[in-house]
Parts: C-alpha cells; sequence; structure tokens
C-alpha cells in the first residue's frame, strides 16, 4: 500500500498538481486577456469598453464566461457529431498542453526536455487540425470556407516561422529552451536577431489568426470563419483556445528573442524582480502589441496574405538562415552542440 | 512501470486507429484516425529516448503532409458505394500485395537477428542515450559521414517539388496580378486630375 502510494499515486497527484499551478493562471490570464483587448481597444477608440459588471468593469470576462456556460449547446442536424464536439476540445486541448514545457524562471518548467522548441513547433502546428475538423463537421458553407483559408494560412507561416527558429538555434546550439534562454544573457537575441523578430512576431499573428490576418474570421464575408455554428460552452473552447495561444505564441516570441525571464540589465534595481515577473511582463508587453495592431490595422486580402507568407517572409528568412550561419562560422562563434 | 503502461496506451491506440483507417466509412475519418496513429507513434519515439524523430514525424506528416491530405480529401466527394463496387474484383492484388510486404517485413526482422554483418550493425558505434542528446547525434552523423546522401536526398525532393508544380502550374490570361512597387511608384499626378466643372453641364 505505502509502495502503491509512494510509486504511483504521489507522482500522479503532484504531477497534477504542478500542471494546474501553471493550467489556472493561464486561464485567467485568458479571461483578463479578452478583458484588456476590450477595454485597449476601447481606448484607442475613444470609448470606455466594459465598465458595467463590477468595478471598472473587471468582472465582465466571469460574466461572458457564466453566459456561455449557461447557454444551450446547439448542435446542427446536418454536422458530423462526433468530430464537431472533439474539434473545440483538441483546440483547447493544444492551446493547453503547449505549456509544459514553457520555462518560467531558472528552473521552473514543467517538463524541461531536449527538444522543447521542437514540441512548441510540433504543438502549434497541431491546432490547425481543430480548426479544419470544425468547419469540416459544421457542414456549412462559411465554417468550412473559413476553415480552409485558415489551414492554408497557418500552413504557410509554419514555413518562415521554422526558418526563423532556425536562425535562432544556431546562435545557440541547443534546443532546449531554458538553454536558449540562458544563451542570451550577454544580449537578448532582438537585438543581433532584430529582422527576424519582426517576421517572427507577424508570422504568430497569422498562426493565431489575428489582425491584420483574420481572413479566417472574416465577418463580412464569412460570417464569423470555422466557428459560426459553434454556441455556448462549444464556442468558450475556441475562444478560450485561441486567446491562450495568442498568450503561448507572445512567450514563445519572449523565449526566442525578448530573453525569457531573464532582466534587460544584470544590474541592481532590475534583477530585484523575481524571474517570472519578468517573463509575464515581456508576454504582455507583446500581447498589447498584438491588441495594437488590431485597432490599428485593416484586414490583408487573401491573396496579399499568401504573397507576404510564400514570397517575402520565406525568402528573407532563408537568406536569413544562409547570413547568420555564415557569420557564425566566419567569425568562429558557432556555439558547441548541447 | 508507468513507462510500460504509457508504452501500451499509445501501442494499442495506434494499431487500432490504424485498423480504423482501414475500415472507417467515411474517408474523413479515416485521414483523422491516420493522424492518430501518427501522433501515437511520435508517442512511441520518445519512450523510445528518440524524441528528435518524434517531434519531426509530428511537425512533417502531421502538421504539414497531413493537412494537405485531409483538403483533398475534404474537398473529394466520395461515396462508400463506389468504394466499395470493385472490392471483389481488387482483392486478390490487395492480397498479394499484403502478403509479400508482410513476408518483406518479417524477412528483414529476422535477417537482423540472423546474419552476423547486420547483428554487428546493432552495435555500430552508437554513443550512449545520456551522453549525447540525439539531435547533436544525429546532426554529426548526418552531415558529416552521409553529407553526399543528405545532399541527394535533398535534390530528389527538390526535383519533384519542381515536377509537382511543373504539372499543375498554368498561366492564366484574365488573372491579374498585383504588382506593387508599380502601385507605390504611382503619384497623385499621373492618377488625380482636377477639372472645373461648370454647373448643370456635366464633363
Amino acid at each position: 500500500m505505502v509502495e502503491l502510494w509512494n510509486d504511483y499515486l504521489w507522482p500522479l497527484i503532484w504531477i497534477v498538481i504542478k500542471i494546474l499551478v501553471i493550467v489556472v493562471p493561464v486561464l485567467i490570464a485568458v479571461a483578463y486577456l479578452t478583458y484588456a483587448e476590450r477595454k485597449v481597444i476601447g481606448a484607442m477608440h475613444r470609448r470606455k469598453g466594459p465598465n458595467v459588471v463590477g468595478p471598472f468593469g473587471l468582472l465582465q470576462p466571469f460574466a461572458d464566461g457564466a453566459k456561455l456556460f449557461l447557454k444551450e449547446t446547439v448542435i446542427p442536424s446536418s454536422a458530423n457529431r462526433a468530430i464537431f464536439l472533439v474539434a473545440p476540445m483538441l483546440t483547447f486541448f493544444l492551446a493547453l498542453i503547449a505549456w509544459a514545457v514553457i520555462p518560467f524562471g531558472e528552473g521552473l518548467v514543467l517538463a524541461d526536455i531536449n527538444v522543447g522548441v521542437l514540441y512548441l513547433f510540433a504543438i502549434s502546428s497541431l491546432g490547425v487540425y481543430g480548426i479544419l475538423m470544425a468547419g469540416w463537421a459544421s457542414n456549412s458553407k462559411y465554417a468550412f470556407l473559413g476553415s480552409l483559408r485558415s489551414a492554408a494560412q497557418m500552413v504557410s507561416y509554419e514555413v518562415s516561422m521554422g526558418f526563423v527558429i532556425i536562425t535562432v538555434l544556431l546562435c545557440v546550439g541547443s534546443l532546449n529552451l531554458t538553454d536558449i534562454v540562458e544563451a542570451q544573457r550577454g544580449m537578448w537575441f532582438v537585438i543581433p536577431l532584430l529582422p527576424m523578430a519582426v517576421v517572427f512576431f507577424i508570422s504568430t499573428l497569422a498562426e493565431t489568426n489575428r489582425h491584420p490576418f483574420d481572413l479566417p474570421e472574416a465577418e463580412a464575408e464569412l460570417v464569423a470563419g470555422y466557428n459560426v455554428e459553434y454556441s455556448a460552452m462549444t464556442f468558450a473552447l475556441f475562444f478560450l483556445g485561441e486567446y491562450a495561444n495568442m498568450i503561448l505564441m507572445c512567450g514563445m516570441t519572449t523565449i526566442l528573442f525578448l530573453g525569457g525571464w531573464l532582466p534587460p540589465f544584470d544590474i541592481a534595481p532590475f534583477n530585484w524582480l523575481p524571474g517570472p515577473v519578468w517573463f509575464i511582463i515581456k508576454i504582455c508587453a507583446l500581447l498589447f502589441i498584438y491588441i495594437w495592431v488590431r485597432a490599428a490595422f485593416p484586414r490583408y486580402r487573401y491573396d496579399q496574405l499568401m504573397r507576404l507568407g510564400w514570397k517575402v517572409f520565406l525568402p528573407i528568412s532563408l537568406i536569413a538562415v544562409v547570413v547568420v550561419s555564415g557569420f557564425l562560422v566566419a567569425f568562429d562563434m558557432v556555439p558547441a552542440a548541447g | 512501470m508507468i513507462e510500460t503502461l504509457v508504452f501500451y496506451m499509445f501501442a494499442i491506440i495506434c494499431v487500432a486507429s490504424g485498423v480504423l483507417v482501414v475500415t472507417a466509412r467515411n474517408p474523413v475519418n479515416s485521414v483523422l484516425f491516420l493522424i492518430l496513429a501518427f501522433f501515437n507513434a511520435g508517442g512511441l519515439f520518445v519512450l523510445a529516448g528518440a524524441e528528435f524523430i518524434a517531434m519531426l514525424l509530428i511537425i512533417v506528416y502531421v502538421g504539414a503532409v497531413a493537412v494537405l491530405f485531409m483538403f483533398v480529401v475534404m474537398m473529394l466527394d466520395v461515396t462508400v458505394t463506389e468504394l466499395k463496387q470493385g472490392f471483389t474484383k481488387y482483392l486478390p492484388i490487395g492480397l498479394l500485395v499484403t502478403v509479400i510486404f508482410a513476408v518483406e517485413v518479417l524477412g528483414a526482422t529476422v535477417a537482423w537477428h540472423m546474419a552476423p554483418e547486420a547483428a554487428a550493425n546493432i552495435q555500430a558505434a552508437t554513443p550512449a542515450a545520456d551522453a549525447v542528446s540525439n539531435t547533436s547525434a544525429l546532426g554529426k552523423i548526418i552531415y558529416t559521414n552521409y553529407a553526399y546522401l543528405f545532399q541527394a536526398a535533398g535534390l530528389v525532393l527538390l526535383v519533384a517539388m519542381i515536377g509537382a508544380i511543373v504539372l499543375t502550374h498554368r498561366k492564366r490570361r484574365d488573372s491579374k496580378k498585383q504588382v506593387i512597387a508599380k502601385q507605390l511608384a504611382r503619384k497623385a499626378s499621373e492618377a488625380v486630375e482636377l477639372k472645373k466643372v461648370e454647373t448643370g453641364r456635366g464633363i
């Protein structure tokens, strides 16, 4: 009995506790990201944004959540029921499991795996299935068109994202996320690799289907894209998954280019703040830019979107891989393989 | 012990979804089960300590190849009855291919244990799993010992890609392309003209 507890149950419970410690704050962050988005865009439009529920409208996300929770889940009669229901769960699930490898601070990581970057990349490339399945299973032309657009868009931008990640990995010599952050102790990669950071950031906008690349949801032509037929909790899961993905992508940009949990300068007032706080501050700054972009830019046309992905970002990132590796070899700065 | 349990979970789901790929009535379901099979195979690779290959399997096959599969299958209007029509006719050929393939796979596996040369290859200089991460181990082998073969493989893929583009690309005469440089080069003086219009006359 004791053996059973020590060897199986306790490790299992301990892992579950660790998972909850990550997942619960992420979900609360998602709730307040929607609030922040509405407030910030409101301010940019010179409106007030949500201000009725609770002080400053702070309870608005929970009111929205409760509303979605209490509504009826409608399943279209001609939909493929199983896939229709699995799709939002898959989106939500994928948005959460990616957090397993994110290092929040020195040693503060659930799974410190050797191929952390590839894991993140793999999980984000799976995200397209939730959308494709939703669009197909809805049996509705708007949903289907939205999901096809979204899938094509995500697959296109993943290519250049992959090359950008390679340029970072060339400078690090390891695929471990903790090593990537540690390699930025002297200088954040955003400084030597600034063009790549910009390409990566814009690609993450496209990858998360955010403005100005939110064609899958183009309200004007597709009603709401792949999630037209979804209601109540099934819709909420898509929504949560999408926003959790936004935070995740900002976290990924932070780890790759903005030095993760490291303070900007390792001197007195900056290193008083603990690592996780710096990490969160950087993520928030990036999220603010996401929202700002949404308020500031018009939507891309579909052919422009594809042109940007394949004819601009792909060549730039390919050339960057050659230039960065050439530079590292020429100046004998190739890092030792980890 | 937990590893064993996880192994059986991955293995059973992998095999079961493999069976369902073939037996599912709806082709979209087939593709989804194929993806599930890939995913669980990735899990098995992780358990075997080959985490790099596991991630590559998921990124390349699940993240890219299967998406295109899914695209095509979703667009097709396949009915099950049509698929079932030639079933008995093609069954013998299918069985033959299956048997040949099964025998060859079995033969290769057995040969691995029987032939001393092959058995020696199992123990060929492989570093301990904890001494070097398998990403850098693979990199060292591919880019040094097998650099030419690696380049050749890349060339084959390039040729396949160019072939596919040449075969499917067609120039449409009525399509309008956006030339951004041309748009940016336009000046107000070329595009806009100010006219004084008299009342009641028009232009």
